[in-house]
């Protein structure tokens, strides 16, 4: 698998780019994940007060 | 005048419309994103070249150029949404302004991230004190201001306010980012020229970073949805239509 390690050392400068696109893909990640996650805790809320069974 | 013209306009300043409206948006613009996005990275990361000088290096452009675009896209969001809510006393705008921030802050984070680890093997540099890259750490704190401004109040209409007033006069930030790399002798290389005879690049490097750009905006566009959605149906939890909405 030498093309497999060709691309991930970037030529010498995977040290600099994979953490770039990492954590890249970790600030997409809490973007979608945390309003999601709020918006169905507050849902819940919501219907829990309403006293309507979910 | 027609006295119906304005009535799409007017359905805007309605919560449950813009809830449901948001709601309908959001899995289009992540989808559209998703498959632009996926598209970038292929082209970004596989099929285009190296860079003559900067060899793989360059490849931190497909995540920065877009995130750094995203910072001031939204910036502009947040102060247009603010001046809405300011000038009309559209309680929705200032919604749409409190959720576009935290997304804001973080594509600004992101940029200056991306940005020191292409800084360190090009410049030597993870950070130098540079006009565009301090503008855009101000960009930063202006958003963290904001937020934080905003929050501050036990009335949200007081915050609102307040975090609008700043956000206005932190626009003047934007022709500062820029016009950065042409008012001062910066570190950071010009404004790229994306099209025509004389472009600076080329299309096959091209191609990725617009996919990348349009899909972090999708992206950011099905993000802020939900975070309307959210701040919209807090600020509302006791309306008769958030009842409706949670069933």
């Amino acid at each position: 698998m030498s093309s497999l390690h060709e691309f991930l050392s970037m030529g010498g400068y995977g040290a600099f780019v994979w953490p770039a696109y990492g954590l890249a893909a970790m600030v997409v990640v809490v973007n979608i994940v945390l309003p999601l996650k709020r918006l169905r805790r507050l849902k819940a809320d919501i219907r829990r007060r309403q006293g309507i069974a979910s | 005048m027609d006295k119906y013209s304005w009535a799409w306009f007017h359905r805007f300043a309605s919560p449950p419309y813009v809830y449901r409206v948001a709601e309908l948006w959001a899995p289009w613009f992540a989808w559209i994103a998703g498959l632009l996005i996926a598209a970038g990275l292929y082209g970004g990361l596989w099929s285009s070249p190296p860079d003559y000088q900067q060899g793989d290096g360059f490849r931190i452009i497909y995540i920065h150029v877009p995130s750094a675009y995203l910072s001031m896209m939204c910036y502009g969001i947040v102060a247009t949404a603010s001046t809405i809510g300011l000038v009309w006393r559209m309680k929705i705008a200032h919604t749409v302004a409190v959720a576009a921030a935290p997304l804001g802050a973080s594509f600004t984070f992101l940029a200056l991230i991306t940005g020191a680890l292409w800084g360190k093997p090009m410049w030597g540099a993870y950070w130098v004190w540079d006009a565009r890259l301090t503008s855009e750490l101000i960009l930063l704190f202006l958003y963290l201001g904001f937020i934080a401004l905003s929050r501050a109040y036990e009335d949200s209409r007081s915050g609102d306010r307040a975090g609008a007033v700043l956000a206005l006069v932190g626009v003047v930030n934007l022709p500062i980012i820029h016009y950065s790399v042409v008012w001062w002798s910066s570190l950071h290389q010009g404004s790229t020229k994306f099209f025509g005879g004389n472009a600076d690049i080329q299309t096959s490097m091209l191609m990725p970073l617009l996919l990348m750009i349009f899909g972090f905006t999708c992206l950011f566009a099905a993000c802020l949805a939900k975070r309307v959605q959210l701040e919209l149906l807090g600020r509302e939890r006791n309306a008769a239509w958030a009842a409706e909405a949670v069933r």
